[in-house]
């Protein structure tokens, strides 16, 4: 059996809103199972309409005209409604960017965690209960007792993100969306949840698909990462191969662009306008993008 | 040599009502500032960075301390008296959408305190004044006619920068104005603060919770934790040798684009 989980191929997508503007060209990008690979690009490069289109949520003003999204080698995008349910949530989940919005206020959090386990898994009230403390526990809440019984709004950005971890893992699923978990986040809270994402990652054996715009985020955390611009793929490959070796100029800028505490002189380089305007030449002519390894 | 120009002593802050038990968040802090310096404060979220920043421009209260500008000690101004000092401080939002009107053109936001402060004598003074400025932070002069809705992040975030720049003041407070916003768009905005700070013998200090961004613009760090002062101190020597704990953790944490198999294993572990 081959160990390819996910395989989109030829992906190309137009904005109804904007008046029938490209929004995803041509794009293709697999994942092995267990595999982390990261999503990058700046705002409105495409991030979220690929992992929204794998969790089956594009909005009615998104259209797909062509290219095919195989999950263990069937089309989500032509499966029956029925098989879609079934899959969505359950072997394909999402942690949000922002759990706020994501749980729902009026509920305590042990009903929005046991949800699923009851209703997908048949588990009991008191099992549901049970796995939902080891959940919390595994994503290192202190005192899950306490809160399973919390309201949303009783719980810090933090430990709020965490939760959603924990429901994300909870069902087991073979693949996990992450679009942006961390951008509201301060870096060491950010890097406290880095670290339970791979932890849950590694221990369940979850392929992540991690949305991001920073580099630095992609570099510790991804085995593999797929550069995105004007919803076009740029740059491809192995995490370390694409940093250390970028061959893309617009890959590059990026990375020059970005300042870092240890080069002082370095960095705050924006992207010179020369390399946007062959981006979009690139974009025009459909050229092909470069993949490493 | 170097002209002082903010002194902040022994700075408490405690909010809500003090006598049914307020919450102190900010326990004696020291700060100074020269004139045309930057200085960066930095420290996890709910450190205090946004509470000290304002209590510089007496925006929050202070219950303890001292706050000098200019020699002058301005810690219990009333409104009335702290008014010729406001137009000499100013403040640039995180998020520009909330601190811009959603209803008011980019002209009439950049005019209003132009006009209010009296640094326009009429509107084609002021307009005389955008149309500078605007050149200045690098945006095509249409956006005037816009709403702040219809401008990008980065474009939003100049237009922060020029308001505060357009009445000349001596203090900048910039808290997390570069968050949001994408690395290329990051580095525009960063460069231009930088250049306006020089061109203009600005004072600045900027709030982050990313070193990285906080060395490639500021002279001197503060460094917060739970509403103290952890360590300062010039930024090559702070950041080539931390000596808290703390500040190393604060550097740890930050992704440089680099793989680094060890840098998610657990502390303990480690
Ligand atoms: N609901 C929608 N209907 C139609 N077009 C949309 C919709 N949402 C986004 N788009 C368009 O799709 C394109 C890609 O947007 P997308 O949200 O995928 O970008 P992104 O890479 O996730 O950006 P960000 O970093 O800002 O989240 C943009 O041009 C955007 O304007
Ligand atoms: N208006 C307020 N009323 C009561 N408590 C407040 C208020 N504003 C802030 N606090 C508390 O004061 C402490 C310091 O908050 P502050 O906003 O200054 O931190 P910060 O370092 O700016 O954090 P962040 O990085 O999240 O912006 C926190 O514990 C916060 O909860
Ligand atoms: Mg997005
Ligand atoms: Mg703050």
């Amino acid at each position: 059996m081959s160990d390819l989980l996910l395989d989109i191929s030829g992906l190309s997508a137009i904005s109804l809103r904007e008046g029938g503007n490209p929004i995803l060209r041509d794009v293709s990008l697999s994942l092995k199972k267990g595999e982390v690979r990261g999503l990058v690009g700046e705002s409105g490069a495409g991030k979220s309409t690929i992992a929204k289109a794998l969790l089956g949520i594009l909005p009615r003003t998104v259209k797909v005209t062509s290219g095919t999204m195989r999950f263990e080698g069937r089309d989500l995008l032509t499966m029956a409604p029925r098989d879609l349910s079934a899959i969505m949530g359950s072997d394909i989940a999402l942690i949000p960017q922002d759990p706020q919005t994501a749980l729902n206020p009026g509920r305590r959090i042990e009903a929005q965690l046991t949800d699923g386990l009851r209703l997908r898994r048949g588990m009991n009230a008191r099992d549901a209960h049970a796995r939902a403390l080891q959940l919390l526990s595994e994503v290192h809440i202190r005192d899950p007792e306490r809160v399973l019984k919390a309201y949303p709004h009783e719980l810090s950005g933090g430990m709020r993100q965490r939760v959603m971890i924990a429901a994300a893992f909870s069902l087991e699923p073979k693949l996990v969306v992450a679009d942006e978990p961390t951008t509201a986040l301060d870096v060491t809270v950010q890097k406290q949840i880095l670290r339970l994402i791979r932890g849950m990652q590694e221990a369940h054996g979850t392929a992540v698909i991690f949305v991001t715009h920073d580099l630095g985020v992609v570099a510790k955390i991804c085995d593999s990462v797929t550069l995105l611009y004007g919803g076009k793929v740029i740059e491809a490959g192995p995490t370390a191969d694409v940093l250390a070796d970028p061959r893309h100029v617009y890959t590059k800028a990026l990375i020059a662009a970005g300042p870092r505490y240890d080069r002082p002189d370095a960095g705050l380089e924006p992207v010179p306008q020369w390399v946007f305007d062959q981006l979009h030449q690139e974009i025009r002519t459909g050229a092909k993008e470069i993949l490493h390894g | 040599m170097a002209e002082r120009l903010i002194t902040a002593t022994g700075i408490e802050v405690t909010y809500g009502n003090r006598r049914r038990g307020g919450v102190k968040v900010l326990h004696g802090v020291d700060l100074h500032l020269d004139r045309g310096e930057t200085i960066g404060i930095v420290g996890e979220s709910g450190s205090g960075k946004t509470t000290l920043g304002r209590a510089l421009i007496r925006l929050v209260d202070t219950s303890a301390g001292e706050i000098r500008f200019d020699g002058k000690d301005i810690t219990h101004l009333g409104e009335e008296a702290m008014r010729p000092y406001r137009k000499r401080m100013q403040m640039i939002f995180q998020d520009p959408m909330a601190s811009l009107n959603p209803r008011h053109s980019i002209r009439q936001i950049l005019a209003g305190p132009l006009l209010f402060h009296g640094l326009a004598k009429s509107e084609a003074e002021a307009d005389q004044r955008i149309a500078k400025m605007l050149d200045r932070v690098g945006l095509p002069s249409i956006v005037l006619q816009r709403n702040p809705h219809e401008l990008s992040g980065g474009q939003r975030q100049r237009i922060g920068i020029a308001r505060a720049a357009l009445l000349e003041p001596e203090f900048v407070l910039a808290d997390e104005i570069v968050s949001g916003l994408d690395v290329s768009t990051q580095a525009q905005v960063l460069n231009l603060l930088k250049d306006l700070c020089r061109d203009l013998g600005l004072a600045m200090a900027f709030i982050s919770h990313d070193l990285s961004v906080i060395r490639a613009v500021c002279d001197r760090v503060y460094v917060m934790r739970q509403g103290r002062v952890e360590e300062a101190g010039d930024c090559a020597t702070l950041f080539d040798d931390p000596q808290s704990a703390y500040t190393r953790e604060l550097l740890d944490a930050i992704p440089l684009p680099e793989v680094d198999a060890d840098w998610l294993k657990d502390p303990e572990v480690a």
